[in-house]
Order: structure tokens, then sequence, then C-alpha cells
């Protein structure tokens, strides 16, 4: 196995990847909440946006248009609090402008996510969630392959119930088990809606539910409910559930 | 498809066979060479090939899971009810192709001919090609790096056998990266009528559609308008509207007043849209009368609108 070169992520704890085949099904969402939840439960929290065509990390937190400096160990990371217990690297960050897009082919994509995880001074972390963009390319072979010498706690996929978003989660599931990378659980996302005239669900199939069984065992973490609920326990566990988030951005 | 290496610096760039990354590339005397600058002769054959289809549409977003395959397999539906329109509907999305699914196409395979690949025919009118028609298994993942992927949409323009086509959809995924900058460039001699681009009313989807639309004016792609999706959720028991995914920065309606745009249409988010996509039958069959209906079928008629009026504009030019 290969040993971790001291550098920029020596000192972070557990690395945890968001993914999905499908895209919009909330990954940048559930990415963000993972990261509240973990620091309201008093942890040092790093996020991590390798979505380079549409990094919509830095808008859910609030942090448009904050610049990034250099520091004598890289690039620091933009802290959003004052205790500096949550940071995050996006390239939202590096554009001119907010509109401006990313329009590179895979090598720029790769060569930018491996400066992203060796050159960004994260510092002392527990968690660093590392937010993807929809798919199975570059860049999120880039991302394993960079991160793989600090040995990933494994990664969150995330579903929402239709059979079409099934589907593409299937092939990352796939995916996962190729590159290594160990699934801690799979998320559905958009389980419900309760019309607010009414009671209905818009419903679909139990897509997340699809997965577990064939795939091993695989814990199915719900939705995130209503944020009345009980405090995250730690990762790996089978249940997840959310804490109200008061830094959670609307 | 031979494998290039992890860094490659691409085969048109400065450094194509002479970066450290290329030692050892099969390619590296070819691109050393300064073959990769040279333009790529299947522009050519991508041109001869589509002088058959008469208007090209690419559906895009830069958001992910906004509903381009649902518009664009809806839009294909919609075009096709007409017998005497020939349309063809491309999926370029190599990593996550829903198309077969929402064309209740999926475990088809496609077949060689001596004219090359033939699509999946849904009606006899209405053919379909995806790189899900080539996996062996709806499990397998394509864990394809950017040049392999621009290899598979050249192949799909260049080799699948459309025959005489009305309209050619193309079916994108999210971004603005090898697939998209691919697709312009090989049907750059061909001429695309223009692009339909969708969103959500969300500002978190809207940052990325603007983006997009940014892409479509660097490479000088026509912007047909925007459909704004999900727009309201109208619930199948109380028929009341409330709002999922709420327009708090104005929705498409204002981004496409900035950005000088037209809004096509906006189409509520009706729950039997997403069922039928599961089920791979047209929308339209189940709920004729859904707000959802009449708002594509609107949009459909914008569409062929500008897509006829192009045609005119290109006849006047070469009659002049």
């Amino acid at each position: 196995m290969e040993a971790a070169e001291p550098g920029n992520l020596a000192g972070v704890r557990h690395i945890i990847l968001v993914l999905s085949g499908k895209g919009g099904v909330g990954k940048s969402t559930i990415s963000t909440e993972l990261a509240l939840a973990l620091r309201h439960a008093g942890k040092k929290v790093g996020i991590l946006d390798v979505d380079l065509c549409g990094p919509s990390i830095p808008r859910m937190l609030g942090a448009q248009g904050r610049a990034v400096h250099q520091c004598d160990r890289g690039w620091a990371p933009v802290f959003l609090d004052r205790e500096q217990s949550i940071s995050l690297m996006s390239v939202g960050f590096l554009l001119e402008k907010p509109d401006e897009a990313v329009v590179w082919r895979g090598p720029k994509k790769n060569a930018l996510i491996k400066q992203f995880v060796s050159d960004v001074a994260w510092g002392e972390l527990d968690y660093l969630v590392v937010d993807t963009p929809p798919g199975t390319s570059d860049e999120h072979m880039a991302t394993i392959e960079a991160l793989r010498p600090y040995q990933p706690l494994g990664a969150l996929v995330v579903t929402t119930p239709q059979a079409v978003s099934v589907g593409d989660v299937r092939r990352e599931l796939t995916f996962c088990r190729k590159t290594g990378l160990r699934v801690m659980g799979i998320v559905e996302n958009m389980s419900g809606f309760t019309c607010p005239h009414c009671t209905v669900s818009p419903g679909g199939c139990r897509g997340g539910e699809a997965a577990p069984g064939r795939w091993g065992p695989w814990a199915v973490l719900g939705s995130p409910p209503s944020p009345r609920s009980a405090p995250a326990s730690s990762p790996g566990a089978a249940e997840r559930s959310w804490p109200s988030s008061p830094g959670c951005p609307s | 498809m031979e494998e290039v290496p992890h860094d490659c610096p691409g085969a048109d760039s400065a450094q194509a066979g002479r970066g450290a990354s290329c030692q050892g590339c099969p390619n590296q005397r070819l691109c050393a060479s300064g073959a990769g600058a040279a333009p790529d002769p299947a522009i050519e054959e991508i041109k001869e090939k589509m002088k058959t289809v008469k208007h090209k549409i690419l559906v895009l977003s830069g958001k992910g899971g906004v509903g381009k395959s649902t518009f664009s397999a809806h839009l294909a539906h919609g075009l096709a009810e007409d017998e005497n329109t020939q349309i063809a509907l491309l999926d370029i999305d190599i990593c996550g192709p829903s198309i077969p699914k929402i064309m209740g196409l999926e475990g088809e395979q496609v077949h060689q001919s001596g004219s090359g690949w033939s699509p999946v025919y849904v009606e006899d009118n209405l053919g379909v090609m995806s790189v899900g028609f080539l996996l062996s298994s709806p499990d397998d993942a394509v864990i394809w790096r950017g040049p392999k992927k621009n290899g598979m949409i050249k192949q799909f323009l260049r080799d699948v056998d459309w025959g005489e086509v009305d309209y050619l959809i193309v079916d994108t995924p999210p971004g603005t990266s090898d697939e998209h900058l691919s697709v312009v460039q090989y049907l750059a001699a061909a001429h695309i009528d223009g692009a339909v681009i969708i969103t959500t009313p969300q500002e978190v989807s809207l940052q990325d559609v603007r983006k997009e639309i940014n892409f479509c004016r660097k490479v000088k792609l026509p912007i047909i308008g925007v459909v704004e999706n999900m727009s309201g959720f109208i619930c199948p028991k109380c028929k009341k509207e409330s709002q999922i995914f709420p327009p708090t920065t104005g929705g498409a309606e204002l981004m496409c007043q900035d950005l000088e745009v037209p809004l096509l249409g906006r189409v509520p988010l009706d729950p039997l849209i997403g069922k039928n996509c599961d089920k791979g039958q047209s929308f339209f069959i189940d709920a004729p009368d859904s707000p959802a209906t009449l708002a594509y079928r609107s949009i459909i008629q914008r569409i062929q609108e500008f897509c006829n009026l192009h045609q005119s504009k290109e006849e006047n030019l070469i009659s002049s």
C-alpha cells in the first residue's frame, strides 16, 4: 500500500467523496449539509468542490466572490467562519467573472484537480468532504488517483427515486467497485414532496432500495427529513440523521 | 481506441508530442510531427454525412438533472407525431446515457450494416442512438477520459446511417467540456441550427446556465432559447400549483431578459412526466391535457418556427 507523502493532506483524518452518476440529484446540497452537520458535531471540516464546470458549493455556503490567497504551503482555502472550523476550495473562487464558463477538456481539468488535492493548505481537518460533478470520467478518475495515497474513507452515492437516476447510480457503483472505492452508503434524495395544499407525494419507484441486496449490505440512508432530527452519529453508522443546521443557507 | 497518457496535453496543443507525459504514448511521433494540429478529416466526412439532415438542434444545460434528456425525448416524440417528418435522437451523454430508458429502448443493441451503424427505431420515423445500446449490461460503467469520449462522439456523427432526416436532436450531458466542444467542432462544417438550453427556476441552476449561454456565445452557437423546467408543481390530487424550486432570483425570465435570449416557455413539474420516463413512454399520450403537455407543444412549435425561419434565410442566401 502506498504510504501518504507528507503534504497538504497529511493533517486530514477522514476523506469522504460524494458521488452520483446522475446530475441534479443533490450531491452539492448533501455535501454542504454533511459538512455543516459535522461542524455542528464539533468537527473541523473542509469541502473540496471538484465540479469544475458547475461549481455550486460557494453559492450554497454564501461564499461567492471570495478570493483565494497564497500562503507558504500553497493556496489557503476559504474559511467560512472566524473559528476556521469550516473551509472550502472550489474553481468558483478562481473565476474572474461568475458567469465565465470553464470550457476545458479532460487533461486541463485533471491538472487542476491534482493541484486542488496537493496544493491547498487544508491544515488539520477531521473531515474533508469532496463534492464531485455527475459522471464517471476525468474529474472522478483524477480525484480518486490523487486521493488514493490518503486512503479515503469511502463514498456516499446520491440518487433520487426515479429509475433514470437509479440507472446512472448503478453505473456509479460499478465505477466505485472498479476503482476500489468503498461505498459507505446510498442517499435517496427528493424522496417525497408534500403538497402544501393537500398531502400528496410525487412518488416514483423506491430507487434507493433498488440498489442494495445486489450490491452488498449498503445502508440506505433516508433522504434528509425536516431539520428537526437527532444530532448526527459518527460516520459508518447504519443510520444517519441530520441535525438542524443554523448555518444552513436557504 | 488507443489509451492516451493521463496528462495528455491534447493533440492540438503546442506541447503535443513534446511534453514529459508524451513519452511512451503510441501517438507521440504523430503529435510531434504536428499532425494533431491539422484539421480532423472527420469534420469533412461528417459534413458530407449531415447533408441528408435538414435541422440540427443541441439540447444543453450547464446544470445536471434539469430535464435535458426528458426534454430531448419529448421534443423528438412531439416532432415525430407528424408521420411525414423523420426524426433522429442522438444521445452523447457517454457516462450517463438516459435516452434508452426514457424512450423505452433499454436492452436494445445496435446493428452494423454496409452503410454504417443502424439507429434503433422507436417508430418508423423516429430513430435513436446512444452509447447505452453498446453496453452489454445496464450496470456497466463507461469510465472513459475525454479523448475516448470524443472518439465515440465522432463515430456517432460519422458512422451512424441516419438516412434522410428532418430534425437531428442531440442530447448532451451537463457541463461545458469535452462532449460539448467535440460535438460543436465536429458539426462545425455541417452547421447547427441552434441550441435549446434547459434550466430550473433556482439560482443554483441559473448560475450554471449563464455559463452555458456564455459557452454558446464563445463557440458561436446560435441560441434558439431557454426552457424553464420544473417551473411549479401541479398536485395530481388538488390540481393546485406550488413552488418546489422557488425562483428566488427571478427565475429564467429575468436571466433571459438580462442576457437577451428568448424564453421559449415554462414546463411545470407533473409527476406523470417522471413516471412515463421510467416506463419509457411518451408523456403526451398519458396526459394529453396536462399543463405540462400544453407547455411542451407551445415550445416545440416555437423551435420549429425558428428552424424554418433559419432555413428560409439560408435558401434566400443561396438563391440571391
